[in-house]
């Protein structure tokens, strides 16, 4: 069966709740006694109708203040797909969280309010997914029922919206849907009330909509993670090493360079996990490969073609979503992890803050606070092998931590 | 022209084997909790294939509350010795011994809670830095907002606000001394996906999973296993019913269910028609409505 993870936006008011409710409940994802301890809190909280909600806000203060604040992760199927959702909160001072749940997500839901239209929120949704490469989006138009189901307010969402995506990088599709996630229309089955819209379900086009994996599946990356050295009697010389495909497709016979090191050799077998041989290893598969000749190799070593080597430098500049309280130190040093590496980086400038709701590039800005996204330059202590993320979501990617706290306190996207 | 797609069981396993092999490269003495219960078995059987042909790097963790089928303690042993892993077991016996913890009186005691302070004492007394658990996320609420790489403080606890956000297949497992990991490899999992792969790789079960004729007594809307752990009630008489079991824990906190379904195919097509979670038949999730949360607060699985 066919996986596709998507991450949907928005806060309660939106009607995020009820629409993965409805999403997980008609394709008999949740279950009676779930449904009925939901019942039950919703009474004795006061709520009028059953708050969907408690479903998926699972922490007590979530619970208590009625907002989502982390990722939740969803899971159903259908006999078509399976199906994780990475559910986010929508308010600005959660942006990080939605950053977290958007960067392993191939398609963003985004809700718009029928009754609202494009706001500042839809876009800073529509940016971020955006920012961290989900080139599928849906706009989801829910309350229809509230806009007495009209086409004109539907087609004027989707005109404004269109207006501003036309100021996104590379988004393959966009598909809009007028849904009432409340009462089910154009949720699973196709709305009587709205003969207009030609188009189909949500849950058809998530079940059909082709995405074709984000995965590069051109320039060869291998990050060396582990090396497996059985020392037994039956393995004696085995020397293994494994890792997960970040880019592109190995065969054995290949020609490949290690890097850091320049040195050349070929493949001689590659492994799926248990130890079946497999013909070529692609994106995201983990195995482990053997090569001809015997050279030093280690964790954080990358295995490429020699006609297609990443860009190899200590200078990268680089998109940050800063996820700390404490703010980005100008100058400050910083743990970096980047594919199966780990090197120290020195944030040397930071260029511009974008704001998430315009937009606009604001320059002359001392620091980056929580939530907040930038531009920066970094000088690594060793070279790093990367891509753009553009071109590569795993090579061009990495987390700064805290030297001190051990705190993750930014995700990086190189430009 | 091939596509390069993957089938779902294989990019949840290509993800797992990720995640064991991470857990081997960043920490320098981790364990794997194995409770003789299918989604441990699955870890384990992962871990196999993640380090082939090397064995697993890591020792076995069985938290032993002494109430057990007897069903799961033969399986692990003759587990362990097809894996030629080692076993390392935390006594709750101990700890009671020792102190440690006070049993809990009355026909609804339970070891289950006092497992916690035995876990965190045989992580300390073995310096585990990073404890490996088949929890996944579709199990439970709190759960559901559970990391890969898990933080644990100085005193083992969990602080579900104050959790490192993980991004792509990037991993933080930095800590300070006496603090620890819990690593998730079964994350993204469901209940089926633990079913289709234990079929689609063959992996044996205990007996318990399939339907067979056994003495039980319901409490609480749960059908319990009669068991010399557990008082009963004036009013509950043990029956002969055919069951089977959904999940496998401790004796007294395990509910069976009426099924007929005696292998796999029978148990998947029941699991696909379920209308009930499997952990609702769990008489320790049914203790509060954060029963899970507030339990990994304090450093349970």
């Amino acid at each position: 069966m066919d996986l596709l993870r998507f991450a949907t936006a928005g806060s309660v008011d939106d009607g995020k709740s009820t629409l993965i409710g409805r999403l997980l409940y008609d394709s008999k994802s949740i279950f009676e006694d779930q449904l009925l301890a939901v019942e039950e809190s919703s009474r004795r909280r006061g709520d009028a109708v059953v708050n969907l909600a408690l479903l998926t806000d699972g922490l007590r203060a979530e619970r208590e203040q009625g907002i989502t604040i982390d990722v939740a992760y969803r899971y159903f199927a259908t006999p078509r797909r399976k199906f994780i959702i990475a559910d986010t909160p929508g308010h600005i001072q959660y942006t990080r969280n939605m950053v977290t749940g958007a960067s392993t997500a191939d398609l963003a839901i985004i809700l718009v309010d029928a009754r609202k239209g494009v706001i500042e929120q839809t876009k800073r949704h529509a940016f971020v997914s955006n920012l961290l490469r989900i080139r599928h989006l849906v706009v989801a138009v829910n309350k229809m029922d509230l806009v007495d189901f009209s086409e004109q307010v539907f087609n004027d969402i989707v005109a404004s919206f269109h207006d501003f995506a036309s100021r996104l990088d590379d988004v393959a599709d966009i598909t809009s849907i007028p849904l009432s996630a409340l009462n089910g229309d154009n949720v699973v089955e196709k709305s009587k009330s709205m003969p207009w819209y030609r188009g189909s379900s949500l849950l058809y086009h998530l079940e059909t909509v082709y995405t074709g994996g984000t995965s590069n599946h051109v320039d060869a990356r291998f990050p060396v993670q582990w090396i497996i050295r059985p020392l037994s009697q039956e393995h004696h010389d085995f020397r293994g090493y494994a890792g997960r495909v970040a880019g592109g497709v190995f065969k054995p016979g290949d020609a490949v360079t290690v890097l850091p090191s320049g040195f050349q050799s070929r493949i001689k077998k590659i492994h799926l996990p248990g130890g079946a041989e497999a013909p070529e290893a692609f994106p995201p598969q983990s195995v482990v490969m053997t090569l001809e000749d015997e050279i030093d190799i280690s964790r954080g070593d990358m295995l490429v073609k020699a006609n297609n080597p990443p860009r190899n430098s200590q200078d990268v500049e680089a998109m940050v979503c800063w996820f700390s309280q404490k703010p980005m130190e100008p100058r400050g040093k910083y743990l970096l992890r980047h594919t199966s590496r780990e090197t120290k980086a020195i944030v040397q400038e930071l260029r511009y803050q974008v704001d998430v709701d315009t937009l606009h590039k604001k320059e002359g800005v001392p620091s980056l606070g929580m939530n907040d996204i930038g531009r920066i330059s970094l000088r690594t202590a060793n070279p790093l092998f990367h891509d753009s993320y553009r071109r590569n979501r795993l090579t061009g990617s990495f987390i700064l931590v805290d030297p001190g706290t051990h705190e993750t306190v930014a995700a990086g996207m190189v430009v | 022209m091939p596509n390069y797609q993957l089938d779902h069981l294989d990019q949840l396993e290509a993800e797992s084997v990720h995640i064991l092999r991470e857990t081997a490269a960043q920490f320098q003495n981790a364990a794997l909790l194995f409770s003789g219960g299918k989604d441990s078995i699955v870890m384990a059987h992962l871990a196999a294939k993640a380090f082939w042909p090397a064995k697993i790097p890591f020792p076995l963790l069985h938290i032993d509350t002494g109430h057990n089928f007897r069903e799961t303690l033969e399986y692990r042993d003759a587990f362990v010795e097809k894996l030629g892993a080692r076993l390392v077991v935390g006594l709750v016996q101990d700890s009671i011994d020792k102190g440690r913890v006070q049993e809990e009186k009355g026909p609804f005691a339970s070891r289950n809670k006092l497992q916690t302070v035995t876990l965190l004492d045989t992580i300390e007394e073995h310096k585990f830095d990073a404890c490996l658990g088949g929890g996944r996320r579709d199990e439970e609420k709190a759960r559901a907002k559970e990391r890969f790489f898990s933080h644990r403080d100085e005193f083992g606890q969990w602080d579900p606000k104050n959790q490192r956000p993980e991004l792509w297949n990037l991993f933080n497992g930095k800590y300070h001394p006496g603090e620890h990991f819990r690593v998730f490899p079964l994350s993204n999992f469901t209940e089926m996906d633990v079913w289709m792969y234990i079929q689609r790789e063959g992996i044996e079960l205990p007996t318990l999973y399939f339907a067979h004729e056994r003495e039980v007594f319901e409490r609480n809307n749960s059908l319990l296993a009669a068991s010399e752990f557990i008082p009963l009630l004036e009013n509950e008489k043990p029956s002969r019913r055919t069951v089977r079991f959904r999940t496998i824990g401790d004796i007294t906190c395990t509910g069976a269910v009426e099924s007929q379904a005696a292998n796999l195919a029978e148990v998947i097509a029941e699991v696909a028609a379920a209308r009930q979670t499997e952990r609702g038949t769990r008489a320790d999730d049914k203790r509060s409505e954060t029963a899970m949360e507030d339990r990994k607060r304090e450093g349970y699985f």
